[in-house]
């Protein structure tokens, strides 16, 4: 039911994204150093927070660009949009 | 024709227009303008239906949408029915046919009534406690016979034959009721230029006000209807607003997003309905909501009444001022609130006969209270109504005074006839909307409602819905609010005359003379839930609402509790001490009113359910009598019987010839990625198991690609054309996703590489040509290509031109034969495949569809991803350690197959089983057991994947998955089935050519 602000095409529906969980988990640059509960931390652990969350979108039917937004999850309301590898404005 | 109960004059019907209608197979009579309902009173007619559980007779309770009892359906041709409609909204045409629901043999006979003597034996959560056991009995007999007697409507056996459409709207100001609180904010909001949309359920604007005494209400010196006129004409002039009518908003989403039901055919005679589009479903996205849905009036809840003939005091009213109809001759009101008195007025002016008023108020002193004692029509104040006799028609009722605290009846009991009941316990705001867009409601402990409290979104609510009574209020506040709201500064003069209220008070359950457990107080009518059963549900320890609610199933219906659940709350909080604002309300969920599946579907249907990928060779296929497979979104050839063969016979004729001979099939399907840029080759290391850097220009790999978890995701055959250019096939229905996944890898975590990728799987026909002679064919095919091993090896890729066409030849092979992959420009994939079909004629060249490349590869034991994998499975597992790079630093989903639990040595592994008798085949999907037990449960260790009769062995070979496989091999293990046991033995996954000489035969 949202809007969503795409960073490189504007106020579209959001039937025309697709959801792509948390935002800013960094990918272990030595995945072989880490031990099976630090793996495990990275590929299953993830906060499902209530209210204010960093998540990941792609327009995928527009532009196929990813991009972060920061999400209320109480109310949906999404605070702002970002591209890949920026900052959220606080 | 004249009716019984119609008045002789008045009422917004056109007399002129008489119209027929059916109703339960009799011909009935009423006007233009009229609802089922009101054709029906007119004709005397109030039993309409049969309660759902105890089968009581019910009559029409309300003039809206919050009606439980007249529920119809309405008969249209043969199979064609729309169940569960209300009588009160039904617009009469001529044609209309429609019956009773959820009686039989009859309305007025009803067996199933016999419920109803049985009633102390079926209390709350009956169903719950009653058909729990013994569990042989449910699916026989129970379900059987609850099946048969629940449910209300029927519905439709044949297609929808309607046109249904969708329609995307946006607006600065959406206007939810055109009441006259939605009238004022539509006029307010069109003094700031702003682009309005007004909508309203109802077929005419003007909400209650169209039935409210002309002689006590005005605006502007204006009669109500008179204003209403003025002000739609007003309305319809301006530009910048759109209006609605039969239009309901069934669901309030977040960001202003709402949908609404328009019904443009339904009222209009059979003939006018063809060829045009019966109702469109709006999805409309406002800047700004303004909500005026009014309120709904309550009924009161005493013992025994629902009987036919107890209505709501403001539909009464309705009837005889909007349709010119009395309900009743002899009439008695019962309320707690002044507004029931101008019904008594309204309806003695009318001319008929109002008995007397039961009011549980000690007095009031409002204009209309006052006007009622001068026409001398009898108040019993301080008194309440009791009980009410009569089956199908109330006769009588007992009306006894009320003790000081009201909580008990006291003196004697007054028996009064009437025919016709009117109820009023005051109006509930419908916040239903407001809270389904996430508002927070607060609660009136004086006036006994709740209200809008505090909302998220850009909306406000006015009039009635908001908690505002009285029409000067209403009409002020709609101005203020709406001025304040859109930020204008123009006002208007209303001048509103309205009557002098009293107070309202408040009993939730009336008291009675009898013991507890002996009333039948209906508290929702549908699903004839009573205050007993509220009592009981509490008594057995339920105290949330909304638990209360689902196991006495009060506010369930189709009505959805707008009648009920008042009063269920008001009962519990009342009995629990708890305040009603802490109790709060069961959660309103969309829709507000029923909506139709066709409307929801609009235009999807049929061919447009769905999109269909057709290949560029589709059309050979279908004259070539192909049977079609859905994979995805894409119809895949199948396989192509000849003459009178069957699936079985055309799949084992294609199998033995793409061996023996020379097959052909159309691949065109498979996902095509283009991947180019400088660090081409690093991204596919990344993303494969398997090593990349050294693949040779010219040359073909197959890879393997995994999940971050380390599970199998997709796999294909990738070639590179040249330095930093490669193609990367998938699999039919992994392309999509697959390609999403590499766009994600790159843009997110490896933003540092240089690569491009590009979906190219619709610009390339894919045509694979495989069996001994297939390098004759190819030949013949192409030009200036040079066949032999040496310098066009197996996986290996050459450019070459068919005509003066380009194309792309790989000598890759998914069958184990020698098999070539001819790629062409999508236009010129069909003569193509033509060109090879007339080339390999003369070497038997045989068309073999999916199912035949199944049962191929199969025989050489290559997994399918999604048959022999379901996401659970490593390449370990899949005994494909070969391909996933000890020497590789890292890629996704490295990690994770060193993790304790993949590295499981008796985790589910790949193995080919063969069964003792060659010509048993197995069923895919069947489980696989060690140890054979006389009854299920057995320990499952394994399924089967895949299984097929293999033409070229001559025997039954199947795939699966089995635990500890890999050190089964050569096993007996067992397949149960219904009737039988099935031997297998553990078997190598390759059962053909394990030297892989046949690919360069």
């Amino acid at each position: 039911m949202f809007i969503i602000k795409c960073p490189y095409c504007g106020e579209r529906d959001h039937s025309e994204f697709s959801y792509g969980g948390e935002a800013h988990l960094v990918r272990p640059k030595q995945p072989t150093e880490l031990s099976d509960d630090q793996w495990a931390e990275y590929l299953f652990m993830r906060k499902n927070i209530k209210g204010l969350q960093y998540e990941r979108w792609n327009h995928s039917h527009g532009c196929r660009r990813w991009f972060n937004a920061a999400r209320d999850t109480s109310n949906d309301k999404i605070h702002s949009v970002y591209k890949i590898g920026e900052k959220p404005n606080k | 024709m004249t009716s019984k109960y119609r008045l002789s004059s008045g009422g917004q019907i056109n007399r002129s227009e008489s119209i027929s209608f059916k109703f339960n197979g009799k011909t009935f009579y009423g006007y233009k303008g009229d609802t089922l309902a009101s054709a029906l009173l007119a004709n005397g007619i109030h039993l309409v239906g049969r309660s759902f559980k105890y089968h009581r007779p019910r009559g029409i309770l309300t003039s809206g949408v919050e009606e439980p009892n007249a529920l119809v359906q309405i008969i249209k041709d043969k199979g064609k029915t729309d169940p569960n409609l209300r009588a009160t909204q039904i617009e009469i045409y001529e044609g209309l046919n429609a019956t009773s629901q959820n009686s039989w043999p009859s309305v007025n006979f009803d067996l199933g009534s016999i419920n109803n003597l049985f009633s102390p034996i079926i209390p709350a959560g009956f169903y719950y406690k009653t058909f729990m056991w013994p569990a042989s009995l449910w699916k026989n007999v129970y379900e059987y016979f609850i099946r048969k007697a629940a449910g209300l409507g029927k519905s439709p056996t044949k297609k929808d034959p309607d046109i249904y459409d969708h329609c995307y709207y946006h607006c600065e100001v959406l206007i939810v009721g055109a009441g006259p609180a939605g009238l004022v904010a539509a006029k307010t909001a069109l003094k700031a230029g702003k682009k309005v949309l007004l909508v309203d359920e109802r077929p005419n604007f003007g909400g209650n006000l169209n039935f409210s005494n002309k002689d006590y209400n005005k605006i502007n010196e204006l009669d109500p209807l008179e204003w209403i006129k003025k002000t739609c004409l007003e309305l319809q002039k301006n530009k910048n607003i759109k209006l609605l009518s039969r239009t309901s908003v069934a669901a309030y989403h977040n960001y202003n997003y709402l949908i609404m039901m328009q019904n443009l055919t339904d009222h209009l005679p059979d003939k006018d309905k063809k060829e045009k589009i019966r109702q469109r479903l709006w999805k409309v996205r406002a800047k700004k909501v303004i909500l005026a849905t009014g309120s709904i009036e309550r009924p009161m809840i005493f013992d025994c009444n629902d009987r036919p003939g107890i209505m709501l005091s403001s539909a009464v009213r309705k009837y005889a001022n909007t349709y010119g109809v009395k309900c009743g001759n002899n009439i008695s009101i019962f309320t707690n609130n002044d507004d029931a008195y101008e019904t008594a007025i309204t309806l003695h002016n009318k001319g008929v006969k109002v008995k007397s008023v039961i009011d549980i108020r000690e007095k009031s002193d409002g204009t209309l209270t006052n006007k009622c004692r001068e026409l001398g029509i009898k108040i019993y104040w301080k008194s309440a109504v009791i009980y009410t006799e009569g089956y199908k028609k109330i006769t009588k009722i007992h009306v006894m005074r009320l003790s000081k605290d009201n909580t008990n009846v006291v003196g004697n009991k007054l028996k009064i006839d009437c025919d016709l009941l009117c109820v009023s316990g005051g109006y509930t705001p419908a916040v239903h909307l407001f809270t389904q867009s996430g508002g927070k409601l607060d609660y009136n402990e004086k006036k006994h409602y709740f209200f809008p409290k505090k909302n998220t979104l850009s909306q406000i609510s006015v009039g009635s819905c908001n908690g505002t009574f009285g029409l000067k209020k209403i009409i002020l506040e709609a101005q203020e609010k709406t001025r304040e709201f859109l930020s204008i500064s123009e006002t208007e003069q209303f001048n509103v005359l309205e009557p002098e209220g009293g107070v309202f008070e408040n009993i939730w359950l009336i008291p009675s003379n009898k013991i507890s457990g002996k009333t039948k107080s209906f508290v929702d009518y549908q699903n004839d839930s009573t205050a007993n059963d509220i009592k009981l549900a509490l008594r057995e320890g339920f105290k949330s609402i909304e638990h209360v609610k689902r196991y006495t199933t009060t506010g369930m219906a189709t009505d959805q509790g707008k009648i009920a659940n008042m009063h269920a709350l008001g009962i519990v909080s009342e009995i629990t001490n708890t305040k009603l604002g802490e109790l709060g309300t069961t959660t309103f969920r969309p829709p507000y009113s029923p909506i139709t599946f066709g409307a929801l579907v609009g235009r999807n249907v049929g061919q447009f359910f769905d999109i269909t990928r057709k290949t560029p060779i589709h059309d050979w296929h279908e004259k070539n009598n192909a049977k079609f497979e859905d994979v995805g979104q894409w119809k895949r050839a199948w396989y192509y019987p000849k003459d009178k063969e069957n699936m079985y016979d055309a799949v084992q004729r294609e199998s033995k010839a793409a061996r023996e001979c020379a097959g052909i099939l159309d691949a065109s399907t498979l996902g095509k990625i283009d991947i180019q840029g400088r660090d081409a080759s690093e991204f596919l290391n990344r993303v494969y198991t398997n090593a990349w850097s050294k693949l040779a220009i010219g040359k073909c790999r197959y890879g393997l690609m995994l999940n971050e978890d380390g599970m199998v995701y997709d796999d294909g055959v990738t070639t590179r054309l040249s330095e930093n250019h490669y193609v990367m096939t998938t699999t039919t229905g992994g392309a999509a996703t697959v390609m999403g996944k590499l766009e994600d890898f790159l843009q997110t975590e490896w933003p540092e590489l240089k690569v491009y990728l590009t979906t190219v799987t619709d610009h390339f026909a894919t045509v694979s040509v495989c069996g001994p002679h297939s390098k004759k064919i190819l030949e013949k095919v192409t030009q200036n290509i040079d066949y032999s091993d040496t310098s066009f090896p197996h996986m290996s890729f050459t450019n070459g031109l068919i005509d003066k066409i380009k194309c792309r030849v790989m000598r890759i092979s998914f069958t184990g034969e020698l098999s070539y992959e001819i790629n062409v420009q999508a236009n010129y994939g069909q003569s193509v495949w033509e060109k090879c079909m007339a080339a390999g004629k003369e070497f038997g060249i045989t068309p073999y569809g999916t199912e035949a490349m199944h049962l191929l590869r199969a025989e050489k034991g290559f997994i399918i991803v999604g048959q022999e994998t379901d996401g659970t499975v490593t390449p370990v597992d899949l005994q494909m350690d070969w391909i996933v790079s000890k020497k590789k630093y890292d890629f996704i989903g490295k990690r994770s197959l060193y993790r304790s639990d993949t590295m499981r040595e008796d985790r589910k592994q790949y193995v080919g089983l063969l069964t003792n008798d060659p010509k048993e085949i197995l069923e895919e999907g069947a489980q696989i057991v060690a140890e054979v037990k006389n009854k299920p449960p057995m320990n499952m260790i394994g399924h089967v994947t895949s299984s097929y009769y293999s033409p070229n062995l001559k025997k039954s070979i199947a795939l699966a998955v089995v635990k500890n496989g890999k050190k089964l091999k050569g096993k007996k293990l067992y397949v149960p089935m219904q009737n039988k046991t099935i031997e297998v033995i553990v078997s190598d996954t390759i059962f053909l050519d394990k030297e892989g000489k046949r690919l360069n035969a």
